[in-house]
């Protein structure tokens, strides 16, 4: 299916926290501004992808929308770990001749405690979570705080290191008109005085709380030629879940960091005629600042254990680094809609129109989380 | 210290009912296969390499920490008053991948931050040592040695 598909529209809502909406309201905006983008009807999807942890079924969004007769739905577990697979799972639909129009949203009320299911208390834990939370080891940042310590210990990276991360995303922000971050400089002075929140991470090593959606329109590109925009293509996508691996905290197997991504990226690059070397600009998972060095080496960036030196010389930076990563902030300083705005941001360096825009961007990785199975999807344009 | 609202596990589960039984007789039990004799843990239904039958088997319950945080608020309310309290990750002796998530303690029972000001690093030797939670939750936990 190698540049078969086409991304054909984006849409976002604004980006902020305490939204009076619901997270069906802001899905229904996002969808909207997605079709609009592409200049198709609503009565023309016949397709929809979503992660798991999405509250709203599709039913009500087609109630909503209007759109047409669904022949194809899908949801993909992991959290952070499924939006590039939601888009690569609705490509697939298309490219099988299952469907026609696909749309792809998150939407998330994320600034609500409701929504962050670490603060809950369930009755009793009957997961994989119960060899780690009664600990009180209770939180992603918890369990990526325990890799991140490693790393360090192995690799000889610092918080220098995931402070210089920040920063740079920070910059990146700075211009974006939808980060939340936007006008709000971030110093390597600010980054560590800032508040620790489970040792070795402190706040700006986490991602924003966020309440706000994010959609995405796929088309074939036979059809994507009719659309408003400049179509996006899928040139390959992929899935991981490595074998004997569990969802984070993927931290009782052997080697923990070459897990989902190392396989997802193994797949993407086989099925690719773009390796490497010839990306532009990288969209990574970037929940905690420290996936961003795993991705850079599972994604083959980076030898096993460079990629804090990689980060340190400046080459994750719009400004003349070697791989612009999350060019509109990220997770940690644009917005955190699981990693869907990742995907938006991609297609935008490819249309050209980028807030903060790669000169002459032609092919981008997008990738989900390292910490998860996982999934990754190489644009071109 | 008081345990309510705890987030606990549930013991009944037939594949690592027998983990949690062991732990409320203060051992700490881990699944072998019956014909290869390859270790496993978290538990499994059957051994994943040649699907095998897994025993629980007592374990001397050293090992050397291979990771560790401190966890600092927002938490749950639970566990708030305690923080901030760490968290080790530990390899057993001889079990080289075998590693358990547990409270660093400095004796039995005691507080999971009573061990917040003793240094810690990578590498330290450890023993494990139990904590009562829940009338049928122990939880097995870990003493600098």
């Amino acid at each position: 299916m190698k540049d078969e598909i086409a991304i054909v529209g984006i849409g976002e809502t604004a980006f902020g926290k305490g939204f009076a909406e619901s997270e069906l309201q802001l899905g229904c905006t996002a969808i909207g501004h997605a079709l609009d983008d592409a200049g198709i009807a609503a009565s023309e999807v016949d397709a929809v992808a979503c992660y798991t942890m999405e509250d709203t079924p599709e039913f009500e969004f087609s109630r909503s929308m209007g759109f047409g007769d669904l022949g194809y739905f899908s949801r993909v577990n992991f959290g952070g770990g499924a939006g590039c697979a939601a888009v690569g799972q609705a490509a697939m639909a298309i490219a099988a001749g299952q469907a026609n129009v696909a749309v792809v949203w998150r939407a998330r009320k994320r600034s609500g405690k409701a929504s962050r299911f670490w603060a809950q208390t369930p009755p009793r834990v009957s997961t994989h979570w119960k060899w780690s939370q009664p600990w009180g080891l209770l939180r992603p940042v918890d369990e990526v705080g325990l890799l991140t310590r490693r790393y360090f210990h192995d690799y000889g990276a610092s918080r220098e290191t995931l402070g210089r991360i920040a920063v740079t995303l920070r910059e990146h922000a700075l211009e974006n008109p939808r980060a939340m971050m936007r006008g709000r400089p971030l110093s390597i002075e600010d980054y560590l005085a800032g508040r620790i929140v489970s040792d070795p991470l402190c706040l700006f090593d986490n991602c924003l709380e966020t309440d706000g959606a994010v959609a995405l329109v796929l088309v074939h590109r036979e059809r994507a030629r009719d659309c408003k925009r400049r179509p996006v293509y899928i040139h390959a996508w992929a899935q991981g879940l490595a074998a004997g691996q569990q969802n984070m905290p993927n931290v009782f197997v052997p080697d923990p960091f070459t897990g989902a991504s190392a396989v997802a990226a193994r797949n993407l690059w086989r099925r690719s005629d773009i390796q490497p070397d010839d990306v532009d600009v990288a969209q990574f998972y970037d929940a905690f600042s420290s996936l961003i060095l795993f991705s850079l080496e599972s994604y083959g960036f980076c030898r096993r254990g460079e990629a804090a030196a990689f980060v340190e010389a400046g080459g994750i930076s719009v400004r003349g680094g070697r791989l612009p990563v999350n060019t509109a902030g990220g997770s940690l300083s644009e917005a955190y809609v699981h990693g869907l705005n990742l995907v938006t941001e991609g297609v935008r360096q490819l249309r050209g129109d980028a807030a903060t825009q790669v000169a002459g961007a032609t092919t981008c990785l997008v990738t989900s989380c390292d910490a998860t199975p996982t999934s990754a999807l190489l644009l071109r344009n | 210290m008081a345990t309510e609202n705890w987030v606990l596990p549930d013991t009944d589960d037939p594949v690592d009912a027998p983990f949690w039984r062991a732990a409320r007789a203060r051992r700490l039990e881990i699944q072998r296969c019956t014909s290869c004799a390859r270790s496993y843990y978290p538990p499994r239904v059957q051994c994943p390499a040649c699907h095998g039958k897994l025993e629980w088997q007592a374990v001397a319950g050293t090992g050397r920490i291979w990771s560790y945080v401190t966890v600092h608020p927002p938490l749950l309310p639970a566990y708030q008053p305690y923080a901030p309290y760490p968290i080790v990750l530990v390899e057993l002796d001889g079990q080289p991948g075998l590693r358990l998530i547990g409270n660093l303690l400095l004796e039995e029972e005691g507080a999971i931050n009573a061990a917040l000001d003793q240094p810690v690093a990578i590498g330290d030797p450890v023993r494990v040592t139990f904590r009562s939670v829940a009338d049928d939750v122990v939880l097995p936990c870990w003493i600098k040695i």
